[in-house]
């Protein structure tokens, strides 16, 4: 059985797509065979992200539409060995994607024998969110601690709840997960910024991780590489501490308390 | 106050007002979502019982939950018709 994750958050520019191409990849490298589809019809960006962009010839609306069979479309990672990517159309049509169409697809991945599918959402409650969440078995919502972004989730929340298609057929619901990203510990600590309990303490849905905001995110995506790649790197080792947390393995939290920078660094500088 | 605040340092922390304010908006938005699931059912009750007694219609009775902090105010306005004719 292909199990099917949303990546979403309601709100934009919170980390949806840095998210989903370090979820995907983290789980490929743990040997699952792994799809990540981008549902941001027009805006798309995943492919740019996972440094695919000049490898796309076919989109998700090209297999919805039968012009193109999924094979065609799925372009394989550059990284990894069971990573396959399938990325949104550009086109302007907001209606080109189907609940029919997407569930085709997604028949078809599992007959593939993916183990897993990450839906990319696009931002916002219209169709394109709604498409990629209707089918999930298990959502990861993206907030950062703001309330706007914090709202959002709540909202996006309560769709999950009402309008996927495991609430709608009343069975079991989806399995729910918060993911903190672009935290800043020194700003908790100052008392500027909510702390992940404040965020988790809101919006009451399991913890499973804290990204730390860094300047790491742009650098991987300035390559094309997802930010789990990245050597030394603290945003990489939460992303595998998530994945770990995703695979029921006991991993504390990370890269969450503030420690004052010592009287050397703070004289010499460094990273 | 204000001077004594400026010299204790005791600045408000905004972090805490961030998460009272959406303490607030997010109960009352879950809230709204809740509430009309039994408020139907209740006002057409109502409305069967009073027009026992007085002659109103099914659109002379609102029914509203309303959500202040941690209290909920069920609303009930009921407006009889001009001239009251016992049944």
């Amino acid at each position: 059985m292909a199990r099917v994750i949303v990546i979403t958050s309601g709100k934009g520019g919170v980390g949806k797509t840095t998210t989903s191409a370090s979820i995907s990849t983290g789980l490929a490298l743990r040997g699952f065979k792994t799809a990540v589809i981008d549902f941001d019809v027009g805006l798309r960006n995943l492919d740019l992200i996972m440094g695919c962009e000049r490898r796309v010839v076919y989109d998700l609306i090209n297999v919805v539409n039968g012009e193109a069979n999924l094979h065609q479309a799925l372009i394989k990672d550059k990284h990894c060995e069971n990573l396959f990517i399938l990325p949104a159309s550009q086109t302007r049509d907001k209606d080109a994607l189907t609940e029919e169409g997407v569930e085709k697809v997604l028949k078809e991945l599992e007959h593939m024998a993916f183990d897993y599918v990450i839906c990319d959402s696009p931002a916002g409650i219209e169709r394109g969110a709604v498409m990629a969440l209707t089918f999930a078995d298990e959502a990861i919502v993206v907030s950062n601690p703001e309330v706007s972004s914090v709202r959002d989730s709540d909202r996006i929340l309560g769709i999950l709840q009402s309008k996927s298609r495991r609430a709608m057929e009343g069975r079991e619901p989806v399995k729910e997960h918060l993911l903190v990203t672009r935290y800043s510990p020194k700003r908790v600590e100052e008392g500027e910024m909510l702390s992940y309990k404040d965020v988790q303490e809101l919006l009451r849905v399991p913890l499973i991780g804290v990204i730390p905001e860094s300047d790491d995110v742009l650098q991987a995506s300035n390559q094309g590489t997802p930010a789990i790649h990245l050597k030394d790197s603290d945003v990489a080792a939460a992303y595998q501490d998530v994945i770990a947390r995703f695979l029921d393995e006991d991993r504390p939290l990370r890269f969450v308390t503030y420690e004052k920078p010592g009287i050397l660094k703070r004289l010499f500088g460094g990273k | 106050m204000s001077l004594l605040s400026y010299f204790f340092g005791n600045k408000p922390k905004t972090a805490s007002v961030a998460k009272e304010r959406l303490s607030l908006i997010i109960a009352h938005e879950r809230g709204g979502n809740r509430a009309p699931d039994f408020l139907p059912d209740l006002q057409r009750e109502l409305i069967a019982v009073i027009s026992k007694y007085v002659n109103v219609g099914p659109d002379d009775i609102k029914v509203q939950l309303e959500k202040q902090g941690n209290c909920e105010i069920l609303e009930v306005n009921i407006t009889l018709p001009d001239q009251q004719q016992p049944k």
